[in-house]
């Protein structure tokens, strides 16, 4: 399946990643309101880390044996027959078991609504929206 | 005690749009945005040096960069940039310096230039239909060739100066490994290989990584002598002698040691954090003899098998230099107008000294073919190139290529904000900070330096078949092929063109 890979010596640490993630995940898709107006308000599903002058974008890696899957106490996370890891926030109680295990980070904790939030590829998208946002190319979408 | 002065820019961040996202504060490497204890952007006017990094990446639009020249009672005198040199002087006693090309109002020739185009007597060739040579060969070409008849097939008798063959008349420009960012070098050479033509190393030397690239790679010996060893000369397609540049014609260059990191210091053959000097003279270059010695013993330490290029400053008497120049047995020599951009140079040298390039080229095709050593030698341009209509009135003028070397930083992100010597270029250009330096992707650099000379050569291809023409070659110093508007009879005279209007003679 295709999944985003990070190119760590061409990422800037800049954040756009997330200002647009976020964007995607809100209620209006504008970029205006999403942050300024919704509330609560929309949360990044990918989270650079940084320590100049090294950083990168981290978001789900839709693990082939994905351990939130197991480990989730309701069955709010499945893997799709696409592959993709699916999270459910109509099942998720806030938990946050998932965020404990996922070796990388990945799910959020979404304080305000206490649900995770976690990267879904962008489904209504053809590139996910980090990937097509970034200012320099440190974000691929592809089959590997 | 502190000057106060009114910063050159205001910047404008639009309260409704912005949300805070902090990319401004990321990007900006003079610090200029800040964020304060409650999460709020906002910025420090004086600090901006108006590179337009923030506004290129502000998600929302939320930023404008205003000119907030003071405004001085109308002097044409003493302007408010005068006024500011001059303060800023009389508080640091230092010379001024800056980056980037001359950017005072002198004419710029090519805009008083026009081409022709055919008209029902002999017809315009389609580029898309009909073939279109735009490549040339830079060397030294002999007086006369001698064929002989093998088995009733003709075979060149006469052995030929080694060339180089370029697909398209566009060369980039020499531009230092230290001055601009590795990602730079990288991107210019992959570019380079995929056009079928050359970048030049400048005399930063080259990084190890693009050795691969040789073959389209000009190095440059200059008077500091870096990085100059036999693999480094090996590797390349050609040599060039550094003389001068047009930037700063008879001025050495200065690279601080803060830029001299562990990949530079190698690439140089200096220490790490040492300052790298290069004197004004080559000390071993005081006469065109002497010049003849460096070219042979380049020639001798290659065995005849690359071209030798001599780059010179377009200075009063470019002419007979060139001439000079020729005789000393070059194979090429560029000649860098004073519009050529630089990473350092005192402001006073850049704005005041040197020729425009247009009319270095004329006069030293015309002195050249006068003293009928035309095709000893090739003629590279540059100094300056803004579009492919430029190059075409360059070629037609008497140059045999030109060298890009602004328009490919400019292709690359460069802004002009003439800050290169700051080290903390916001586009990862001009810069060896790390954390800078990988805000250009060379993928990316490379794929934009390739499109945008991809762009210029199906334009000049255009404009040589509206002429009626099928190769660049048949273009080159054929300058009735030009007509001057708006110059004066002296002008007219140097640059060897007629006015608009005047029939073909
Ligand atoms: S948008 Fe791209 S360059 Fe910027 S932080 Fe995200 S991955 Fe890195
Ligand atoms: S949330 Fe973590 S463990 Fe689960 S699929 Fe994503 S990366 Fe893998
Ligand atoms: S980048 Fe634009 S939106 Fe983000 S903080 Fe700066 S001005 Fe505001
Ligand atoms: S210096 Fe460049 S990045 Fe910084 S505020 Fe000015 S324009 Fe923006």
């Amino acid at each position: 399946m295709k999944r985003v890979y990070t190119k760590e010596e061409a990422c800037i640490g800049c954040r756009l990643c997330e200002v647009h993630c976020l964007t995607e995940h809100s209620r209006s898709k504008n970029i205006i309101k999403a942050h300024k107006k919704e509330f609560p308000r929309a949360l990044s599903r990918v989270l650079v880390e940084e320590l100049r002058p090294v950083s990168f974008a981290v978001q789900c890696r839709h693990c082939d044996e994905p351990v939130c899957v197991e480990a989730c106490i309701t069955g709010a996370i499945t893997k799709d027959e696409s592959g993709k890891v699916v999270h459910d926030e109509e099942k998720c109680v806030g938990c946050w078991t998932c965020v404990l295990v996922c070796p990388h980070g990945a799910p959020r904790r979404d304080l305000e609504r206490k649900k995770v939030a976690k990267c879904d590829l962008c489904p209504d998208r053809e590139t996910p929206a980090c990937v097509e946002m970034c200012p320099n190319r440190a974000l691929v979408y592809e089959e590997r | 005690m502190k000057t106060y002065q009114l910063p050159e820019v205001k910047i404008e961040r639009d309260k409704d749009r912005c949300i805070d996202c902090q990319v401004c504060v990321r990007q900006c490497a003079f610090e200029a945005h800040i964020v304060d204890e409650d999460g709020e952007v906002y910025s420090e006017d004086e600090k901006c040096v108006a590179c337009q990094r923030c506004v290129s990446l502000c998600p929302t639009n939320a930023l404008t960069i205003k000119d907030n020249k003071p405004f001085v009672k109308d002097n044409a005198n003493w302007t408010a940039e005068t006024q500011k040199y001059i303060w800023k002087q009389a508080e640091t006693g230092g010379v001024l310096l800056t980056g980037m090309g001359n950017p005072k109002p002198y004419p710029i020739y090519w805009d008083h230039m026009l081409l022709n185009a055919s008209q029902v007597t002999n017809p315009s060739i389609d580029p898309l239909r009909e073939p279109m040579e735009l490549r040339t060969y830079l060397g030294s070409k002999p007086d006369k060739i001698d064929i002989k008849m093998v088995d009733g097939e003709p075979v060149l008798n006469t052995k030929l100066a080694p060339q180089l063959m370029v697909k398209t008349p566009i060369l980039f420009s020499a531009m230092s490994f230290g001055a601009v960012s590795y990602s730079v070098c990288e991107g210019l050479a992959r570019a380079s290989k995929e056009l079928g033509t050359f970048w030049n190393t400048g005399e930063g030397g080259l990084p190890q990584n693009l050795y691969e690239y040789g073959p389209n790679t000009i190095v440059q010996v200059a008077s500091g002598r870096f990085g100059v060893h036999s693999e480094y000369l090996d590797a390349a397609a050609a040599i060039e002698i550094k003389i001068g540049q047009g930037a700063k014609p008879g001025i050495g260059g200065h690279l601080p040691g803060e830029k001299v990191g562990a990949e530079v210091s190698r690439t140089r053959m200096i220490p790490v954090g040492s300052d790298a000097i290069s004197p004004a003279p080559h000390h071993d270059i005081y006469s065109i003899e002497d010049l003849s010695q460096l070219i042979f013993s380049l020639k001798e330490a290659t065995e005849y098998t690359k071209p030798i290029s001599v780059k010179i400053s377009a200075v009063h008497n470019v002419a007979a230099i060139a001439s000079g120049i020729a005789r000393a047995g070059a194979d090429i020599i560029a000649i860098d107008g004073f519009r050529g951009g630089t990473g350092a140079a005192p402001t006073m040298i850049r704005d005041n000294v040197g020729i425009p390039i247009e009319l270095a080229i004329a006069a030293v095709d015309t002195r050249l073919r006068d003293e009928a050593i035309r095709n000893r030698v090739s003629v590279i341009a540059a100094g300056g190139f803004r579009n492919s209509a430029d190059v075409i009135k360059a070629i037609a003028l008497g140059a045999d290529a030109v060298y890009l070397g602004t328009a490919a930083l400019v292709a690359m992100g460069c802004h002009v904000c003439q800050m290169c010597y700051t080290g903390k270029c916001n586009w990862g250009i001009a810069t060896q900070d790390p954390y800078l330096e990988k805000r250009l992707n060379p993928d990316v650099a490379a794929e934009r330096l390739f499109n945008l000379v991809r762009g210029w050569s199906h334009e000049i291809a255009e404009m040589l078949g509206g002429m009626g023409l099928n190769a660049i070659e048949s273009l080159r110093g054929n300058r009735l092929h030009l007509r001057s508007i708006g110059l004066s009879t002296e002008e007219m005279d140097i640059l060897g063109l007629q006015a608009a209007g005047s029939p073909m003679a």
